[in-house]
């Protein structure tokens, strides 16, 4: 399977990645190049395989149900979240308008 | 006083501790080596305050006779992938310009709390995603090494290519790497050092900046194989916050380290003599099982039949879990933000990321986001999941057979800057050795063989069962005894 121009201009698009011409040009063939080496993997009959999930079989653990149980994933920290936003604003992130 | 800086970490830490030198001596030695090899490039930010704001509290626990820590008095170089608080960490890449954590990674916090000190932020391949160092927004890394009479700049492997020419360039006694792919012990082989990748979950990723979650494992990088079991008891323990740390104790390994393999079985793969590998790194291979021998072990053929299609699998499930993890660089909350004159919020994203992501990273959004995009899930990411289940599968029928295995670390050794410029899939091919083991989680290791005749290091690699660090260790340990490795970089920088 081969990927066109178009088809690479729209996963910048979902990547939201911006290229111009001359990116989307270099990036095709390169593209191209990866997708048909991994194109291999279908020699291999999958059929009665399951796909991994997990590679060190493990079960989901369960914290206390409790506030702030950890201490540096809790809340209160607004200063040191806000601390590297390009554009924070009277405590919030600041983005530019979304109304249309 | 003989130069400090030639001392591994254990020689450090005992030394400190027998009061044979001051930890505050170690740490301005190393600092002045860092300062003086700015034309390796290797730190993109040092911190000599941080190293000796350590030591000296090193040198004052000790003259009141309190514990010194595992890790007491040794500096050490942070890959840039570790969240530090209040000192930038970028993954190298220039949408994280600027970005100062204010907060510590679980694995830097451990290393600090048993005593070592911060020497400075090691350059990368960005976001990791690289095997010569050459992804960097801020350069490329030099390797130390040069080729027999031959001036060409060398490669230092990657991604943690600051890491190796630190440590094989006496610029740190060890250094932190991270190793998704092979990012460990490729650049550990190529640059004559020593590395090893625990088993998946040993170290916790929380504060590391994520590049492909169900892969990405810390591990330490240094002279030797005692200093590697030292610093990985370091660095290794359950995390809370991480959903994949392993919830189990942390073995003594320094302490269970034995080169006596007696009884232990090592495999030899069949598949991992590739057409195209150097005669020299076959060579080196031979050697191995010769070592291995001598030390009591028994060496046995087997096969792991799917090794051909692990590298095609990484290059799809690597990539899937890189363009989610980095689709947070939105430049939103941190980092940069491009914000072209009367943009809305969809173009300031689409402007960040073209302006923030260097060109490897780009490529493997793009993979990531086509292999997983409605239509081409099935046929790509789910059977590439699946080739990754049938790889793990060859490991678990290996070890019916074998205790270890023993393979090449890299098909070749370290190449020229640039040498593979304009072609990313044979660069890729570097790390089809080191990619099965990660595919599967397991523990692996590379530790020096031989210089090959071009007067450049090559590795072997050991690999071993789900937590059986030490057996890879006291492998390590056993061909490390035997090969008598001690070449080092002759210095020009």
């Amino acid at each position: 399977m081969s990927v066109t121009r178009e088809e690479v201009a729209k996963i910048a698009s979902l990547a939201r990645i911006q290229m111009d011409d001359a990116a989307l040009d270099s990036m095709v063939p390169e593209l191209n190049n990866i997708l048909n080496w991994v194109e291999q993997l279908g020699e291999v009959d999958t059929s009665a395989v399951e796909p991994m999930t997990a590679v060190i079989p493990q079960a989901m653990r369960l914290r206390d149900d409790v506030v702030d149980a950890d201490p540096l994933t809790a809340g209160g920290r607004r200063e040191d979240i806000l601390a590297n936003a390009p554009a924070a604003e009277h405590g919030f992130f600041g983005v530019p308008k979304v109304i249309e | 006083m003989s130069d400090l800086t030639n001392l591994g970490v254990k020689a450090i830490r005992d030394g400190v501790a027998a009061g044979d030198f001051t930890a505050r001596e170690v740490a301005e030695a190393f600092n002045a080596n860092v300062a003086a090899a700015k034309d390796l490039n290797a730190f993109i930010v040092a911190t000599p305050e941080k190293a000796l704001e350590a030591a000296d509290a090193i040198d004052a626990k000790r003259a009141k006779g309190e514990d010194l820590g595992t890790m007491g008095g040794v500096p050490i170089g942070m890959k840039d992938l570790f969240c530090t608080d209040g000192v930038q960490t970028t993954a190298a890449s220039h949408i994280l310009e600027g970005f100062v954590p204010q907060y510590e990674s679980t694995v830097s916090a451990n290393l600090w709390k048993a005593g070592a000190g911060m020497l400075g932020k090691l350059n990368m391949d960005q976001f990791a995603m690289g095997s010569s160092n050459e992804t960097s927004y801020f350069g490329n890394v030099l390797s130390p090494w040069k080729k027999d009479g031959s001036n060409a700049a060398l490669i230092p492997g990657g991604s943690s290519g600051g890491s190796s020419t630190a440590v094989a360039a006496r610029l740190a006694p060890a250094a932190t790497g991270t190793d998704t792919g092979g990012s460990i012990r490729q650049p550990a082989a190529v640059t004559g050092i020593t590395g090893i990748k625990p088993t998946y979950g040993r170290c916790s990723r929380w504060g590391v900046v994520a590049f492909a979650s169900s892969l990405d494992q810390a591990g330490p990088m240094a002279r030797d194989v005692t200093d590697c079991a030292i610093m990985l008891e370091a660095m290794a323990g359950f995390d809370p916050k991480d959903s994949t740390s392993l919830d189990m104790p942390v073995p003594e390994w320094e302490k269970g380290l034995n080169a006596d393999l007696t009884g232990k079985k090592v495999g030899i793969p069949r598949e991992y003599r590739m057409e195209g590998t150097d005669q020299a790194i076959l060579d080196s291979w031979e050697r191995g099982k010769e070592w291995l021998r001598d030390a009591g072990a028994e060496i046995v053929d087997i096969s792991l039949p799917h090794t051909k299609y692990a590298l095609p699998a990484y290059y799809i499930i690597a990539p899937a879990e890189a363009s989610s993890n980095l689709a947070r660089y939105d430049g939103v909350r941190y980092g940069l933000r491009d914000l072209p004159e009367g943009a809305g919020l969809q173009d300031m994203y689409a402007a960040t990321r073209a302006a923030g992501f260097g060109d490897e990273v780009k490529r493997r959004i793009l993979i990531g986001t086509y292999v997983l995009s409605a239509g081409f899930y099935d046929a790509y990411y789910t059977q590439a999941q699946k080739i990754r289940t049938l790889v793990a599968q060859d490991f678990e029928k290996a070890w019916g057979e074998c205790d270890l295995i023993l393979a090449p670390t890299t098909p070749n050794a370290a190449f020229p800057l640039g040498g593979f410029d304009g072609d990313p899939l044979a660069m890729y091919l570097n790390d089809v050795f080191a990619v099965p083991a990660s595919l599967a989680g397991l523990p692996a290791m590379s530790v020096p063989a031989m210089l090959n005749g071009d007067g450049l290091p090559l590795g072997l690699q050991i690999i071993g069962k789900a937590f059986d660090e030490q057996g890879v260790l006291n492998a390590g340990l056993a061909i490390e005894q035997r090969s008598g490795f001690d070449a080092k970089p002759e210095r020009w920088w």
